[in-house]
């Protein structure tokens, strides 16, 4: 065995450095935990670096209405977390909540939207807070460069985002501040039980610690039930186009069309059943850019700068799994597909679970055993 | 019909760039019939080497030299070979199928060949000093493309700094068009030219010796050339105002300058390839990435071929061989008949000639570490404007690579999709990392390379499962 | 400043730079005319607002990007001046629409 520079005991290792991770291993860090996060080199899938970036909560919790709730829980929290990332690392991540929508080019589209919010919200134990349908009128007041093909859209006064590469590396500093390993390169290969402690293997060598967190995306599948516990995901692969920087236009975030801090335009977001991140459907770019344009005309003559593909972290029903084995107590699965959304729910709820040893029994409904009882 | 939607969709050969190895591989297929389309970005054929060939307002010969209008007989034959030329047009797009995504004022389709050869040239290597964004800073090749497009040259206080053939060579041709240099600052470094002597006498046997020297002596004529120069930075708030160095170990000095020109060599451009999904190896000798071909200029890739010095630098007469073979290949792999296609042999002795020379070429002018390296104030992202500082903080918080630097720093994700800083982020982060440049890689390139508008992308045909992917109830 | 070769066949045409009537040669890059009429710095960085001017003229560092007939940010040094082009240098930030 090799013998590396880094402490070998840790109170909790994190699998996955991602935006789930970091998030998780700050918030553990900040508790006093002593914390190593250990993730792939520069080639991993890395869906933390092909996210869009929404803070969201509109049409989130069809089929789970717990999930809905801890959307909003996510949103209002994270004013907080933005202030205590600024706080401590100097790192503004350009938070902004000014409501979201979800704009239709069709009133087959937009009666779609309304049956979709109106099922989401007659759901028994449903959170409230409010969405608008509106009309395209309405619409216009609030954003006036929809073109004429926008027949009207959802509304939500929670929806918004952030700048998630300055979030990603403020977690890592902030992880770094209070004293956290981020080893990168180390892909996690076993796992191994023994004496109250985990033993990972990596190719760099073996780190122990008291807890583990599986927070590795869609690796998780193959993590978990190494620790007894199980995280069934159905990956899929995401495009986005980017386009150069402009002046300000865009003063709420689209669900698929978004300008950043920086100026940029993101466009998304595309679902396409393919593992290779390093592949691009191109066509697939044009449908996006063909509804951006419709949506807002001024941005034809944009060039594009970028585009790229990610795979998605999508567990089989889409909604987060945490919950921590039975068989290995200590080890815990983290994963969902809005990293973004929830990371003040990882960096300050569950974090604080995972340094007492009890999730919460209010997050019993993500547990995996719900694939248990409903078979796919 | 626009020149674009007019051109038809299946094409037998598509050559990307019409310098001197496009132009030779298009001729030797459109000369065996293949139905052959090339590419290019500018409004003339020649590339960077032949620019402007057919137009320059330069008529004296002597000014460009001889090597220049070596060119004009390369465009004669491509121009009569039956290719079909589209110059302004982009490539934004290419895969492994051939497939091309073109964009012409303001228009964009795809086109579909059964072979391709990219040949889309070098670019000058990238030059991180203090300074280097001011206005009236360019590069070497910038000013030499100026004299060649429009007869051109600085009229105002001029110093060009840096090292590499070019260097000397257009600061003769500025000399003979009439022009001035205030100084010429030699950045080769005097462990480098140490380097070199192993390979000397293979240079010395080559005619390009006495070529360079007589360059060389023209200009020492009738410039201050001061050697050795380390250190270097130019100052100015609104442009270029002056610059600033050291020779050796001495003090600092500073020159006025209203334009300065920099130039430390030429490395191939790589971002077509590289999207294209052609494998590269690091170079340790020519410092950059290149692409893993045979001598055919074949890639990984069934139909992608590589020539000329964007696949290794040569210079322009190992790139019309380069080219000539990859239009070789491409005949022979399309099933022409032999009798229509070249032999390769001749081409294949000249690169071997062409070759022998080129060890003390590269090791002479190895640019400085500190020239590669910058110091950690310096812009290294020009567009992002991230420093060499900004790099090192990356890789001190987990940045292994390219890759997570971008998510780190946004470096290389602006509009020149970091052919500005590239390879100052692989030397950089290996240097830091204490590995090897080979092991941090370069950036994951993805269509499209060249800029296009949402609009033209907004153009293009879809099918109904790209249609789902996107739309979903 | 730049001076030019004694060009015997130089036809000119008239554009307009930031508004001002300027001749340019058939056969000059937009960016060529702009460093000709003295125009050093063509845009200012979309990140520090610090100025820019053309670098490398061969259409690889986006540098020399401007405003043409109210298009902006497109490549000066690949697209060569026609008859009444209106060029404007940009002092701030692309508009989307622009």
């Amino acid at each position: 065995m090799q013998h590396g520079t880094e402490r070998r005991d840790y109170d909790v290792a994190v699998v996955g450095g991602g935006l789930v991770g970091a998030a998780v291993a700050w918030g553990l860090a900040r508790q006093g935990q002593r914390v190593a996060v250990l993730d792939e080199g520069d080639d991993a899938k890395r869906a933390s670096r092909g996210n869009f970036a929404l803070v969201w909560v509109q049409s989130k919790g069809l089929g789970m209405p717990e999930y809905a709730g801890w959307t909003v829980r996510g949103s209002r929290g994270w004013p907080a977390l933005a202030d205590e990332l600024a706080r401590e690392t100097g790192i503004d991540v350009a938070l902004q909540q000014p409501g979201g929508f979800h704009l239709a080019l069709s009133e087959k589209e937009l009666e779609t939207r309304a049956q979709t919010l109106m099922r989401l919200h007659n759901q028994p134990r449903m959170v409230g807070y409010e969405t608008k349908i509106l009309g395209a009128a309405e619409v216009r007041k609030m954003l006036p460069d929809v073109g004429p093909e926008v027949v009207g859209g959802s509304y939500c006064p929670l929806d918004g985002h952030v700048n998630s590469q300055k979030l990603l590396r403020a977690l890592h500093a902030g992880l770094a501040g209070h004293g956290g390993a981020y080893l990168p390169g180390r892909r996690v290969n076993g796992i191994a039980n023994r004496d109250g402690a985990f033993r990972l293997s990596t190719p760099k060598g073996e780190l122990t610690a008291g807890k583990v967190v599986l927070a590795a995306g869609n690796a998780n599948m193959t993590l978990a039930p190494m620790v007894g516990l199980s995280a069934p995901m159905l990956p899929e692969r995401g495009q986005i186009i980017v386009t150069e920087r402009v002046a300000p236009f865009l003063h709420h975030p689209v669900v698929t069309v978004r300008q950043t801090d920086e100026g940029s335009v993101m466009i998304g977001d595309s679902k396409e059943e393919a593992t290779d991140p390093t592949g691009m459907t191109l066509p697939i770019n044009t449908v996006m850019a063909d509804r951006a344009v419709r949506m807002f005309p001024r941005l034809a003559r944009l060039n594009v700068v970028r585009t790229w593909s990610a795979i998605r972290v999508m567990t089989a029903d889409g909604f987060p799994i945490y919950e921590q084995s039975a068989t290995a107590p200590g080890a815990f699965v983290v994963t969902c597909h809005s990293g973004v959304t929830l990371a003040a729910n990882h960096a300050l709820e569950i974090a604080p679970m995972i340094a007492r040893g009890t999730l919460d029994p209010s997050l019993d409904a993500f547990s995996a055993r719900r694939f248990d009882a409903r078979p796919r | 019909m626009s020149r674009l939607a007019s051109l038809p969709e299946m094409w037998d050969v598509l050559v990307v760039g019409a310098g001197p190895a496009g132009m030779a591989a298009a001729t030797v297929t459109a000369s065996a019939g293949l139905s052959t389309l090339v590419i290019d970005e500018g409004p003339g054929p020649g590339g960077q080497i032949w620019r402007a060939i057919m137009t320059t307002p330069v008529m004296s010969r002597p000014v460009l030299g001889s090597d220049y209008w070596a060119g004009a007989p390369a465009v004669r034959a491509f121009y009569e070979s039956g290719a079909t030329y589209l110059p302004s047009t982009q490539v934004w797009s290419l895969d492994a199928d051939g497939v091309a995504g073109l964009s012409a004022e303001g228009e964009a389709r795809y086109v579909s060949a059964r072979r391709v050869v990219i040949a889309t040239g070098a670019m000058e290597r990238p030059f991180p000093i203090p300074g280097w964004t001011l206005p009236g800073v360019m590069t070497a090749g910038a000013a030499q493309g100026l004299l060649k497009t429009s007869g051109l040259y600085p009229s105002d206080r001029l110093v060009i700094a840096g090292t590499g053939p070019l260097v000397w060579l257009y600061a003769a041709q500025l000399l003979a068009a009439g022009g001035r240099i205030s100084a010429l600052l030699d950045t080769t470094d005097p462990g480098a030219r140490l380097a070199a002597t192993r390979s000397f006498p293979a240079f010395a046997a080559s005619p390009y010796l006495a070529k360079g020297l007589a360059l060389m002596a023209r200009v020492r004529a009738r410039v201050r050339v001061l050697r050795k120069v380390t250190a270097l930075s130019i100052d100015g708030r609104e442009r270029a105002t002056a610059v600033r160095f050291r020779r050796g170990g001495g003090a600092e000095e500073q020159i006025p300058a209203d334009t300065v020109l920099l130039h430390q060599g030429v490395v191939p451009q790589v971002n077509l390839a590289m999207a294209t999904g052609v494998g590269h190896r690091w170079d340790d000798r020519q410092l950059c990435f290149v692409p893993e071909i045979d001598p055919f200029g074949q890639t990984g890739l069934e139909r992608i071929a590589i020539a000329g010095d964007g696949a290794g630098i040569g210079g322009w007469e190992m790139a019309v061989e380069r080219g000539r073979l990859a239009g070789i290949g491409a005949a022979r792999a399309l099933g022409i008949a032999s009798d229509l296609v070249p032999s390769p042999n001749p081409a294949l002795k000249r690169l071997r000639a062409l070759a022998r020379p080129r060890a003390f070429l590269d090791t002479f002018y190895r640019p400085a570490v500190a020239f590669r390296r910058p110091a950690p104030e310096t812009i290294v992202c020009r567009c992002e404007e991230v420093t060499a500082g900004d790099i090192a903080k990356a890789v001190d918080i987990g940045a292994l690579g390219p890759a997570q630097l971008k998510a780190y720093t946004r470096c290389g994700m602006g509009p020149c999709q970091g052919r500005m800083c590239g390879l100052t982020v692989t030397e950089l982060m290996a240097a830091k990392r204490g590995v090897s440049p080979a092991e941090i890689g370069y950036f994951r390139l993805r269509p499209p390379v060249k800029p296009i508008t949402l609009a033209e992308l907004a153009s293009l045909p879809v099918d109904g499962a790209n249609v789902k992917a996107v739309v979903r109830s | 400043m730049l001076a030019r070769v004694d060009d015997r066949h130089q036809r000119t045409v008239p554009i307009s730079i930031d508004g001002r009537a300027v001749e340019a040669r058939v056969g000059d890059t937009v960016a060529a005319a702009l460093l000709t009429a003295d125009v050093a710095a063509c845009r200012v960085s979309t990140v520090s607002e610090n100025p820019r001017g053309p670098y490398c003229l061969m259409g690889v560092c986006f540098e020399c990007l401007v405003t043409i007939d109210g298009v902006g940010n497109r490549q000066g040094c690949l697209i060569e001046v026609r008859d009444g082009m209106a060029i404007e240098t940009q002092s701030r930030r692309r508009e989307a629409g622009r």
